[in-house]
């Protein structure tokens, strides 16, 4: 037998399986549908899904590879890589980057992966697969301006990606772009067209999260199934209802925030700007405040951690319930904690200015607040932890993920004790201590949950499997390697080291660190290799990887694996299941699983 | 040519990883999809309870590299008070971090699937729910009640007797002036500002700035408060003490102030650490620009007498912007309108 026919040798015995529905009324049978509406324009919210993963992945790639860029320029100082120059041109002339390219890689590097992969990558391929799958809807309440939620974020990349190529450069500010740093072309060169580019992008990327949030909070209040009531909702769902909530409420203060920056920059206004002498010259803008940018930046720039981070929360309490085999640990507790983090996501912004001449006594309740936020987080950590004892665990590559999304959120998190307390972010505020926090708790954590996703949902998606070997070897890795990349970084923030910095080598109290930084560099290509590997598994199992031959491939409760192999538009070809009971009947009364789809017998037993 | 060897290598790695990849997905196939679970979930397990020893150890192991790099004993007085909160937190935080990360990975090991284990229903339990509810509140309480002491502590009003220095950042270095015997600076108006003579637009109309002085670097006199009032000409810089544990934003138009005692002499601190090149450095902690990572400005400690002597050998800024009596400032940059805001400031 060749290998290709092992693959597939168990086809055939399936067939009849997928074509119990068909017969009932061939729902997708109805309207062919052409390649330009399938693929395309599609109003399918799978496809769309899709469309989102898929652009994330080349967001992702182009976003972590700057990250190698700049990585070999602080790992190797004194090194040139000829090759760049052929890359880069004059931005890295001689082979060895130059301060201004540098900063832009800096820059696009954050821009990209928080909102272009991390939001848009993260939140729109998931909420938009698993909301009507899970919730138990044909498709979102409006299909159409899922479509345009997508084509927005479309043309913010493209946008995005031209401020790449044009000849000042892309914005090179910061992915947080304080004015007047900003704002004044005279004062970067990445503040000339390359910014107003970026706002562009950026405005439109708002318009694309507002569509699709709104289209996510309608959805799950209003489609779901028969019996689908909010608290036997999967906490997947959940977690993409308050991040939806989150987005809708904050990102139009980040727009306004722009649109005035936008207006500093080309209107002669001074809302950010007072007082400023730049290259020689007096500027006539008097009044502004820098700082309110900060704080309309912040207000969206705090929450958008959370729009992060819960989504990947929610998938990693699914996935860890599935391959446990056991019930979430206190499911109204999760939910219960997630509108908390919810709430205090908007109360907590200030934290980020806490030296930036703030009024002291405010300051003290912003530190307050935050550290409040780390009870709802422990109870999380400490729900997962006991949801994952006395389990019979499933290692998949999305059960290897979600535990290390644990590991790592208990890492960052507890930092984030650390930088929340005023008196010692007075230190370490804007050192390395900060990237290492923040790269742990939301940038590893939400990769994880998001890896994690892929993982458990890729026979979802496309009918296969994705490479489970390959799997495992991509996660030990890039767990192993976060670990070494981002821990010894704390270690040099509690040196002073800071952040955005093109060169130590001038400093005596930071240039002891060039071993550390060369290893750190060296673990950075290692593992963003790895993620290559990941790339071509993902595309690779597309059209190789072996192919479902049953509906519900994890044992899972939940509706999305109650729908054929591969679900047409409208999901079920029959009629929507009703739904009888929670998402987490894992062994309950000797049974291994009880779908959603059961009704719940006199005889048992109630939880 | 090495480069495309390079990459011909990884590209023969993947390959070899594919290859192995593939062939261990037929073979699970055909063991059949159990047996296979079997074997992976033997080898993650064990994997978990390999990463936890090693990463533990890969802690401690690494604590104690980097204990030799970290910045030496702190040279304020607030500093002592930022090191000790951060040493009770680390304190915290490392236990609440080896005890869950213990949890959590031999669980994992230790619960692995296996033939004939039964996954135990436990929904919840609100007692436990309420145990780590309140024992993290209680912790984070105290955490945020030293730390808010210490805070408000620092931000407090500058003592009576503080020096006042000024430091003002622009793209890229800093600008410190010193108000001379008077101890007042004098006062400013940034349309004034000129790079030839007039760095932060003193406004000489103010006779209190006839004696200020301007320097690159930052002296202070140990063991006397000293009060930093801190701006910026341009962008948003940040002056970052990290041998004082400090840090305060520069702020076009908004000034920013930061008190702190200094406690160890410049001198002192380089017999102590045994560097006969130490020195204290400002650090620009907010990025602003294409410079920013060579924004520096050096600070020295030193004691009342020697801080005396240099400030007796400064020239101020006024004698060296008016080399003749009279002579207007010479401004081509200053817009025509200064001579009036001029007037009306000196009314």
């Amino acid at each position: 037998m060749s290998n290709e026919a092992t693959l597939h040798s168990q086809e055939s015995l399936h067939h009849g399986h997928d074509d119990h529905g068909h017969g009932h009324d061939g729902h997708d049978h109805h309207h062919e549908e052409t390649f330009i509406s399938k693929y395309v324009f599609s109003m399918d919210h799978k496809m769309i899904a899709k469309q989102f993963l898929i652009t994330g992945i080349i967001w992702a790639i182009i976003g972590a590879f700057f990250s190698v860029l700049f990585r070999l320029q602080l790992g190797f100082p004194d090194a040139t890589f000829p090759w760049l120059e052929s890359i880069l041109g004059h931005w890295a002339e001689g082979g060895r980057i130059t301060p201004e390219a540098y900063y832009a890689l800096v820059t696009m590097h954050g821009t990209i992966l928080v909102f272009f992969v991390l939001t848009a990558g993260l939140s729109g391929t998931f909420s938009n697969l698993l909301i009507p799958l899970q919730v138990g809807a044909r498709d979102m309440a409006s299909p159409f301006m899922n479509m345009l939620s997508y084509w927005f974020f479309f043309t913010a990349s493209l946008v995005m990606m031209s401020s790449l190529f044009v000849q000042t450069g892309p914005a090179s500010g910061g992915w947080t772009s304080y004015p007047p740093l900003s704002a004044l072309g005279d004062a970067s060169i990445g503040s000339k067209i390359g910014m107003d580019l970026w706002l562009i992008s950026m405005a439109l990327f708002v318009v694309s999260s507002l569509l699709g949030s709104l289209n996510y909070i309608s959805t799950i209040l209003n489609m779901r199934t028969k019996g689908m009531s909010m608290t036997k909702m999967p906490l997947t769902i959940w977690s993409f209802l308050f991040t939806a909530v989150l987005g809708v409420l904050s990102f139009p203060v980040l727009l306004s925030g722009f649109v005035l920056l936008l207006f500093d920059r080309h209107g002669g206004t001074s809302f950010y700007l007072s007082e400023l002498f730049v290259q020689g010259k007096v500027l006539p803008n008097e009044g502004g405040s820098a700082i309110l940018y900060q704080h309309l930046f912040w207000f969206l720039g705090h929450p958008e951690v959370y729009i992060i981070i819960l989504p990947a929360m929610g998938m990693v309490s699914e996935i860890l319930a599935v391959n446990s085999r056991k019930p979430i640990f206190g499911y109204l507790a999760m939910v219960g904690s997630m509108f908390a983090i919810t709430v205090l996501a908007f109360l907590v912004w200030a934290h980020h200015m806490f030296v930036t001449g703030l009024n002291p006594f405010l300051g003290a309740f912003f530190v307050l607040l935050t550290l409040l936020i780390a009870v709802p987080s422990a109870i999380k950590v400490f729900n997962w932890i006991t949801t994952i004892w006395r389990g019979n665990i499933r290692f998949t590559p999305a059960s290897l993920f979600s535990i290390g999304f644990v590991s790592t959120f208990i890492s960052g998190g507890l930092t984030g004790i650390w930088l929340g307390n005023s008196a010692i972010d007075i230190h370490l505020h804007d050192t390395y201590f900060v990237i290492a926090h923040f790269h742990i708790v939301m940038g590893v954590s939400a990769f994880f949950g998001m890896f994690a996703g892929v993982y458990h949902w890729f026979p979802k998606m496309y009918g296969r499997y994705m490479n489970q070997t390959l799997g495992f070897i991509h996660f030990w890795i890039t767990l192993v390697g976060a670990y070494l990349i981002f821990w010894p970084m704390h270690y040099q923030g509690m040196a002073g080291m800071p952040r955005r910095y093109f060169d130590y080598s001038n400093w005596a109290s930071f240039n002891q660190f060039e071993g550390l930084n060369a290893f750190i560099s060296f673990v950075v290509i290692i593992v963003f290799a790895t993620q290559l590997l990941f790339v071509f598994n993902f595309f690779y199992s597309i059209f190789k990887g072996r192919k479902l031959t049953t509906t519900n491939p994890w044992a899972a409760t939940t509706l999305e694996w109650t729908t054929p192999i591969n679900p047409g538009h409208g999901n079920w070809p029959g009629e929507i299941p009703e739904v009888h009971r929670w998402a987490y009947d894992y062994s309950k009364d000797g049974k291994d699983f009880i779908p959603q789809t059961v009704p719940v017998s006199p005889d048992e037993s109630g939880h | 040519m090495s480069g495309y060897l390079a990459v011909i290598v990884v590209v023969l790695i993947f390959v070899v990883i594919f290859q192995i990849a593939k062939a261990s997905e037929y073979v699970s196939i055909l063991k059949g999809e159990k047996k296979a679970r079997e074997q992976s979930n033997r080898i993650n397990g064990f994997l978990m309870i390999v990463f936890l020893v090693l990463g533990l150890i890969g802690v401690w192991y690494c604590h104690d590299l980097m204990d030799d790099s970290m910045l030496g004993e702190p040279a304020s007085d607030h500093g002592v008070g930022v090191d000790g909160l951060i040493k009770v937190t680390f304190i915290i935080t490392m236990i609440v971090f080896v005890l869950t990360q213990i949890a959590l990975f031999v669980f994992a090991w230790k619960y692995q699937e296996k033939d004939g284990r039964k996954a135990f229903f436990y929904p919840h339990n609100n007692k436990l729910e309420v145990i780590w509810t309140v024992i993290p509140a209680i912790v984070l309480t105290v955490l945020v009640a030293f730390g808010i002491r210490h805070w408000l502590r620092m931000t407090s009003d500058a003592p009576k007797e503080s020096m006042i220095v000024e430091v003002t950042g622009k793209q890229f270095n800093w600008i410190v002036r010193y108000p001379g015997k008077d101890g007042q600076l004098g006062r400013r108006n940034f349309k004034l500002t000129n790079d030839s003579n007039n760095p932060v637009g003193q406004d000489w109309a103010d006779s209190l700035n006839h004696d200020d002085v301007i320097a690159p670097d930052l002296h202070v006199v140990v063991g006397k408060p000293v009060k930093l009032i801190i701006g910026s000409r341009d962008v948003v810089h940040d002056v970052g003490l990290p041998h004082f544990r400090l840090k305060m934003d520069a702020v076009p138009g908004i000034p920013t102030t930061l008190w702190f005692t200094p406690t160890i002499t410049t001198a002192e601190y380089r017999k102590r650490t045994g560097n006969p090149d130490f020195v204290y450095e400002l650090a620009c902690d907010q990025m602003c620009g294409n410079g920013h990572y060579s924004m520096k400005a050096n600070i020295i400690v030193e004691t009342q007498e020697e801080y005396d002597k240099w400030l007796a050998t400064q020239v101020t800024q006024y004698s060296q912007a008016h080399p003749a009596p009279e002579a207007a400032p010479a401004a081509p940059a200053v817009p025509a309108d200064s001579t009036k805001a001029v007037a009306a400031l000196t009314k």
